[in-house]
């Protein structure tokens, strides 16, 4: 009866340049239709939401000045929180990168007499690879959210930032469930009820037994040193509570100064990622509480890029970023082409400031992923001004040698006001046969670098310069 | 000996020569409302929003009782008040009970520390009458005594009545995923059942 499942991400190339990784995402109409059905409806829920608190700029306004600040004052807040952590008992550590980080988490489960963690949805560890990294050295990370269940499951690669699944509907996942997951009921259906529950029953022996559970944190309080996960299904609220050793990696970005700011963030987070006026869950702790919870507390403070974006004027906004995942949702380019196609954890909008800055070098095809018509920086709930970064980025970037040559010659010509008026009068003969279509298809190359993807509208019969001369007379 | 810096130091260095020449931080506008209108009726927002999450709402102390409904084991609190434990259950009061013991209660029945009207959310911080987090979340059915005067509009109002280090969980309805398909499915891996009951003083 079931379908056999392919992974997503094996068939879209990630080391492929976004342009060549697009185009196959494209041609895959499964895909685009979950993707269309899932955008759309969270993007509406979100609206809702959002439209429901009169306040909701101020909101942004306030969120994006203490994310500035935040920034402003990193080590201050860095060295503040791990005092105030460590004072109630935990113990933090600092990792320069991901291996850093890595190896750390590893040495911890291992002296905590492990072998295996439960991991609580996370995307600092998805970023540093750590359940490839504990696989390589014989540990094992099971996920617990159950959209990180599917894809782990799958053997696939997240697609979104909140529903990682969002790329598969309900019935491969009942397939995936029905081929992967040893203990899932016979008969299983394709009822979201059904499946959910399917995950509970896998899920449940093991998050009451597992000693060691690994998490991220959505927001660490430099005040008092306590870490906020913010969840749906409570599998973050087991991993959080019942083992005897937590392990939280926590970007340094994520600092806030003082608790009271969660009153502005977890507003503006939940209406913002899942279009909920408040997720099911949240799990607030600081250090360990004696008779509640883990009681080997470790934190690991992780830099893996961000102080290079820090050196950013400009693109250091995008620490900022408080993954809520909205742009995603209203971004044209990430509706049709999913999350794969990036080539990194970070996908869509965010991504496509936060990939190229957080590994210089790599990903400078991603600021082009963008038709900059400016919905992200509009739903941002941090105001980032995602693309101003972006434009931003893709000056800063390489520019092929084509290109270049290009900009060069236009630069001698438009400086010369007799040779830009011949051009133009040449562009304006060359393309009459074009005159009553209004647009070019298809140029000869070099030209048709530009025309693969866009139409080149035809110069009008009449310039500006001609129109105005006429006037005058 | 200059040994090779520490992860800590060479982070912090980094941080200071990526700030150097950033200027002064932006003092933050707090334009935000702190509390709802005047005239709004907290206790029927947070009864709407509690019926939006697909949670049970009760009224009176004498409700607990059918808020329990077939519970046979319920632990609770060493400290729940005594005129809470309502009803043909047997009272199990958490004296450090094993995660096996309290895999094997049907419910759980515990006080709060806030509720916020606007949101639909009972924040709990291990305070009186709350117990300690695993006991709110291993038994699969969770009904939590509201008192009139721990209901607050708005977020801001509630963070000042919470222990900020003590470990808190916010409850908004009962565990929940949207994972698929977008579709929101109450009863993962938290209590799939949550039953409020409101005290009117």
């Amino acid at each position: 009866m079931s379908t056999r499942i392919v992974p997503a991400a094996s068939l879209i190339p990630a080391d492929a340049p976004f342009p060549k990784a697009a185009k196959v995402a494209l041609g895959m109409p499964q895909l685009r239709k979950n993707l269309a059905h899932a955008t759309g409806t969270i993007r509406a829920k979100r609206a809702n939401v959002a439209g429901e608190l009169d306040d909701w700029e101020s909101l942004r306004d306030t969120a994006s000045a203490i994310k500035a600040d935040v920034q402003h004052r990193l080590p201050e807040l860095a060295v503040e929180f791990e005092r105030n952590a460590t004072a109630a008992g935990a113990r933090v550590h600092w990792a320069r990168d991901a291996q850093e980080a890595n190896e750390i988490a590893a040495r911890i489960v291992r002296e905590a007499g492990a072998d295996e963690v439960v991991k609580v949805k996370s995307m600092a560890t998805q970023e540093i690879e750590l359940n490839e990294h504990f696989e390589a050295v014989g540990l094992k990370a099971f996920e617990t959210d159950l959209a990180e269940l599917i894809v782990q499951l799958a053997e696939d690669k997240p697609s979104h930032i909140l529903v990682p699944a969002i790329h598969y509907n309900r019935t491969e996942i009942r397939d995936i469930f029905d081929q992967k997951m040893g203990d899932a009921p016979k008969g299983l259906t394709d009822e979201p009820a059904a499946l959910a529950e399917a995950a509970r029953q896998h899920l449940r022996r093991r998050f009451l037994s597992a000693k060691v559970a690994v998490s991220g944190a959505n927001f660490a309080v430099a005040e008092t040193g306590s870490l906020v996960v913010v969840e749906s299904e409570g599998n973050g609220r087991m991993c959080l509570t019942m083992p005897r050793t937590l392990i939280s990696i926590v970007g340094i970005e994520k600092l806030l100064p003082r608790f009271a700011d969660l009153e502005v963030f977890m507003q503006l987070l939940p209406r913002s990622s899942t279009g909920e006026r408040m997720n099911p869950y949240t799990s607030v702790w600081t250090g360990a509480r004696e008779g509640d919870g883990p009681e080997d507390v470790h934190v690991i403070l992780l830099d893996n890029g961000r102080t290079g974006v820090l050196a950013d004027e400009v693109g250091r906004q995008a620490l900022s970023c408080i993954r809520c995942s909205a742009c995603l949702n209203v971004c044209p380019v990430y509706e049709r082409t999913g999350g794969h196609a990036y080539g990194h954890v970070y996908p869509g909008p965010i991504g496509a400031i936060l990939a190229p800055q957080l590994e210089p070098g790599r990903h400078d095809d991603l600021p082009y992923a963008s038709s900059l018509c400016g919905a992200c920086y509009e739903v941002c709930p941090v105001k980032i001004n995602i693309p101003e970064v972006l434009v931003h980025l893709r000056q800063q970037g390489p520019h092929q040698a084509g290109e270049r040559a290009a900009m060069r010659a236009a630069k001698a010509v438009m400086a010369r006001p007799r040779l830009w008026r011949a051009a133009l009068k040449a562009a304006r003969i060359g393309s009459m046969p074009w005159r009553r279509k209004g647009f070019l298809r298809r140029l000869p190359w070099p030209g048709s670098k530009w025309t693969v993807s866009r139409d080149l509208p035809v110069p009008p019969k009449e310039d500006f310069r001609d129109w105005w001369k006429e006037r005058q007379r | 000996m200059s040994a090779r810096p520490t992860a800590r130091e060479e982070i912090l260095a980094r941080m200071r020569r990526a700030l150097d020449g950033a200027g002064e931080a932006p003092v933050p506008p707090r334009e935000y409302r702190r509390s709802l209108d005047a005239d709004a009726d907290i206790t029927a927002m947070l009864i709407d929003r509690l019926v939006d999450y697909k949670a049970n709402v009760h009224h009176g102390l004498a409700s607990i009782a059918a808020a329990l409904g077939d519970a046979k084991r319920v632990v609770v609190p060493a400290d729940l008040p005594e005129d809470w434990r309502l009803g043909g259950a047997e009272f199990v009061p958490d004296t450090g009970l094993s995660t096996a013991d309290l895999d094997g209660t049907d419910a759980v029945l515990t006080g709060c520390a806030a509720a916020v009207a606007v949101s639909g959310t009972i924040m709990l911080d291990t305070g009186a009458a709350q117990g300690r987090r695993a006991i709110t979340l291993v038994p699969d059915h969770h009904v939590v005594v509201v008192r009139r005067e721990q209901i607050v509009g708005h977020l801001a109002e509630a963070l000042p009545m919470l222990d900020p280090v003590a470990p808190q969980t916010w409850i908004s309805g009962p565990s929940a995923t949207s994972d698929i398909e977008l579709q929101r499915v109450e009863g993962v891996h938290g209590p799939r059942r949550l039953d409020v009951v409101l005290l009117e003083d």
